[in-house]
């Protein structure tokens, strides 16, 4: 067919012994929106790396527009028209989005402030529906804002393809909706698309076609509106896997309260509450969910918990004790453990440049006799974590950033419950994970709660956050808006208290 | 165009490689040089090695050059291993001499096995002390190690020379000296693994250091804070360490270790107190500590074989009658071509070709 933009043929790419790619074939026609879908380390970054020219494959062929090219940096890309908008963005934050938007780009005049650049700018957004003010400095703007950034960066230059990784991530439901709105533009005005992803709702409302990849090997591609949930998961895991998510039902005897949280309030670093006045209670073989745009005060309730934020008001009774004011050490003795996942996986809880032992022995190295490290105890209890939790890495020697995402996780939770504490906080523990690993880290949490463990589940997803809490708290600027039974409310009720509206009955269970 | 890239890691036996290649272009380099300047390379690579490993007394000299460099280099690994950039080796060197030569002052007639044991504890505790003084106020006060450490270097010089001068340490009809030490005082000296080369006893407590430093970093628990507390003070403080313990600690061990080098230079080789006891060992330490990655047993090997370059390019000017500008000459150009080999174990240059269809 004559509309096909970029055909990629038996593309293989190899680091060391590992093939990240393996025969691959993908097309994208001309204005369409294309989903590459598949599991963590299937290959989908590597590919569309490749056609960014970040890599250069070891053999099979790119072709656009039927010419084969062979792109040896990144420049040669964007000077054929292809433009990515990475998961984490690359932007200069002290600069406007005018002169992130400008740099690096060769055509530009020696100055940047010219009324016509903006113009220029102004009238890229108007074509595509963005919404951005060009002057707007980068650390003012939200993350969707930054978002947008990126793209008006790769449409200024001239991208008639785009590839966006993983791009509702880090964006709120409104805020998805916008971006899809944006993405059908540009495919109404002949742009193609192609989106990185793993959320099946994603991939069934926005896209035309998807392709599948499974194992570094395109599994095969298939016309959207043919298709469904079902049938993508099994193509994409390789095996038929369930899509609900299970709520435990632990025996009544195990429940009673462990954490009771009175007026906690918690001032930020320019003395500002972060937390205000926040009071609720957690029991045994409870999982309370929490709800809240990012930045309400989640961070913060899970550092004060642990001992890492000063308190300044309330209290925290953990088992009928107070913990406020013990060292972080002290607080991981009782039975609290806290994992945090942040935006990069690594920034806390884990060093990435040591091995999978090390880290596991991060939080009990201090309880072991002797002043040297007990390493032939880490390993025993790494490959014990390892084995557990299918964490598939080498060996337990192996460096931690070397590991795929999801099994960064892996490590950092299975730690945590291979503690054995009585109350787990998680914050965001699916962060960037795809389905399988997900399912994987739900089923442990509920084996914990099973075992009359407490979680505090800091979460992103409202669906997820809907399945698997018994109830579900939302924050809105550092204040609970109220505390909800996950059985008898919806996204809606969730989303209007997101937002800082109160419902007129509030079910306060408990 | 040409642009540098971030390479791959490179397997053990590749950068071994790359690190003998950069010596030996670095020798041709040096060697190209010094025929322009009208002399024969091999005659002053050759007494380079005759002059810093030929005759006992040569091997002497080079192991006396290494001892401060390599304790030196065992005690900034500490503080670098941490990112807390110590660059006050040469400070903490001083104030620990001096704290050892302040003891014999006042006790000038304790035996040795007494007084040598104190001076060494009194180096460590003053070099400690220095090293302290940045240590907090980088955590009251956020301030900058690298300029403080630096800077403190610049008053312990200027103390030391202030007493060579006007205190009552300074040796009366002699222009700005310290007090010899008395024989008591002295380090003995010893076979270094023959009876022809004798150096003073530092050798065998550089080589203890070494071990104790590599186990400690390696198998420690406390090694095991300065490592996770470098790489990331967010998992260090989330996974429950006392932050301010470590760190405080750890510097402390680094300003003791390089105030015992002072103390050992002072009371080995140079028998008194002075404001040139360094030799700037103190900087170059920060170099050699830098180029083992920061690994005791490579920092043994790394400070040898700059000792060996140093007293080498010292020792030509008296045996070919070259300027001993031509020797620092050569050590620039070797130093130059070590670190570009570093630089190309981690990086690689891209070529790129102008193309377009």
């Amino acid at each position: 067919m004559n509309d096909i933009c970029v055909k990629l043929e038996g593309i293989c790419k190899a680091f060391g012994s590992v093939k990240a790619n393996n025969n691959i074939n993908f097309d994208v026609r001309h204005g369409e929106i294309h989903a590459l879908l598949g599991e963590n380390g299937s290959g989908k970054s590597t590919l569309m790396n490749i056609l960014s020219g970040i890599y250069t494959p070891d053999s099979g062929s790119v072709e656009l527009y039927g010419k084969p090219v062979t792109f040896s940096s990144p420049q040669d890309s964007i000077d054929a028209g292809i433009g990515m908008v990475h998961q984490h963005f690359k932007l200069v934050d002290v600069l406007t989005a005018k002169e992130n938007i400008i740099g690096g780009n060769k055509s530009a005049s020696f100055f940047t402030g010219g009324k016509a650049m903006s113009a220029k700018i102004r009238q890229i957004e108007e074509r595509y529906g963005l919404k951005l003010d060009p002057d707007k400095k980068v650390y003012n703007m939200s993350v969707s804002e930054k978002q947008t950034c990126e793209i008006l960066k790769v449409l200024y230059r001239g991208a008639k393809i785009l590839i966006l990784d993983e791009p509702t991530a880090v964006l709120t439901p409104q805020e998805i909706t916008v971006l899809f709105d944006i993405l059908r533009k540009m495919k109404a005005e002949g742009c193609s698309v192609v989106i990185i992803t793993h959320k099946l709702g994603e991939v069934l409302e926005i896209s035309d076609r998807v392709t599948i990849l499974r194992k570094g090997e395109s599994i095969t591609t298939v016309n959207t509106a043919e298709t469904d949930a079902k049938e993508l998961t099994e193509l994409m895991v390789g095996h038929p896997i369930s899509l609900d998510i299970e709520r435990t039902h632990p025996d009544e005897s195990l429940r009673h309260p462990i954490l009771e949280i009175n007026e906690l309030t918690v001032l930020n670093s320019d003395h500002r509450p972060a937390l205000d006045k926040v009071s609720f209670t957690l029991s045994s073989g409870e999982i309370l969910g929490v709800a809240g745009i990012a930045g309400s005060g989640q961070k913060e309730l899970c550092e004060t918990i642990a001992g890492l934020d000063r308190v300044a008001g309330g209290s925290i009774i953990f088992k009928d004790s107070s913990i406020v004011g013990l060292t972080p050490r002290d607080i991981i003795k009782r039975g609290i453990t806290m994992s945090f996942i942040p935006e990069d996986r690594l920034g806390m809880g884990l060093v990435g440049s040591m091995s999978i032992i090390d880290n596991v022995l991060l939080k009990s190295y201090q309880n072991m006799p002797g002043a040297f490290m007990n390493r032939k105890e880490g390993r025993r209890i790494a490959d014990g974590i390892i084995e557990r939790f299918d964490i598939s890495t080498p060996s337990a020697n192996h460096t931690v950033k070397k590991l795929s995402g999801g099994n960064i996780q892996k490590v950092l939770l299975g730690r945590e419950i291979n503690l054995n504490p009585e109350l787990l906080i998680t914050a965001y523990p699916v962060r960037g994970l795809d389905i399988g690993a997900s399912y994987n880290i739900y089923d442990v949490l509920n084996e914990q709660k099973m075992k009359g463990v407490g979680i505090l589940f800091i979460g992103e997803d409202l669906d997820v956050l809907l399945g698997i809490s018994d109830r579900i708290m939302v924050l809105h600027e550092g204040k609970v808006m109220g505390i909800l039974d996950a059985k008898k409310t919806d996204k809606q009720q969730l989303g209007m208290l997101m937002l800082g509206h109160s419902l007129d009955e509030r079910t306060d269970s408990e | 165009m040409i642009k540098i890239q971030k390479k791959q890691g490179l397997k053990s036996w590749q950068e071994g490689l790359l690190r003998v290649g950069s010596i030996i272009a670095a020798l041709v380099a040096s060697g190209i040089i010094i025929a322009l300047l009208g002399y024969n390379p091999f005659e002053v690579y050759g007494a380079m090695i005759k002059g810093s490993l030929g005759k006992p007394y040569n091997i002497e000299a080079t192991i006396e050059k290494c001892i401060p460099l390599l304790i030196m280099s065992l005690g900034l690994s500490i503080a670098f291993k941490m990112k807390f950039w110590n660059i006050g080796a040469e400070g903490q060197f001083y104030m620990g001499a001096f704290g050892a030569t302040i003891v014999w002052w006042y006790f000038p007639t304790l035996p040795s096995y007494v007084l040598i044991p104190l001076m060494m504890l009194a180096a460590i505790v003053c070099g400690g002390i220095v090293a302290l003084i940045p240590a907090l106020l980088k955590l009251k006060l956020g301030t900058n190690e690298t300029l403080v450490t630096l800077m403190l270097n610049y008053i312990a010089i200027g103390f030391i020379t202030y007493l060579a001068n006007y205190s009552p340490l300074h040796e009366p009809r002699t222009v700005s000296q310290i007090y010899r030490f008395t024989d008591n005082a002295m380090l003995p000296e010893i076979g270094v693994f023959s009876s022809q080369v004798k150096v003073h006893i530092g050798w065998i407590i550089a080589l203890v250091l070494v071990v104790l430093v590599f186990v400690m970093m390696r198998y420690s628990k406390f090694g095991f804070e300065i490592s996770v507390l470098g790489e990331n003070p967010d998992t260090a403080r989330y996974a429950g360490m006392n932050v301010a313990k470590t760190l405080i600690l750890a510097v402390v061990i680094s300003g003791g270790i390089c105030g015992l080098a002072g103390m050992l230079q002072a009371t080995g080789p140079e028998g008194r107190l002075t404001y040139t006891l360094s030799a700037g060992l103190g900087f170059t330490a920060v170099i050699t500590a830098w180029l083992a990655k920061l690994s005791a047993p490579v920092i043994l090997v790394a400070s040898f074989l700059f000792s060996v370059l140093l007293q080498g390019g010292s020792s030509i000017g008296t045996l070919t009658g070259i300027p001993s500008a031509v020797a620092e000459t050569i050590q620039g150009i070797i130093l130059f071509f070590v670190l570009a080999g570093d630089f190309f174990a981690n990086y690689k240059f891209v070529y790129k070709r102008k193309e377009k269809k």
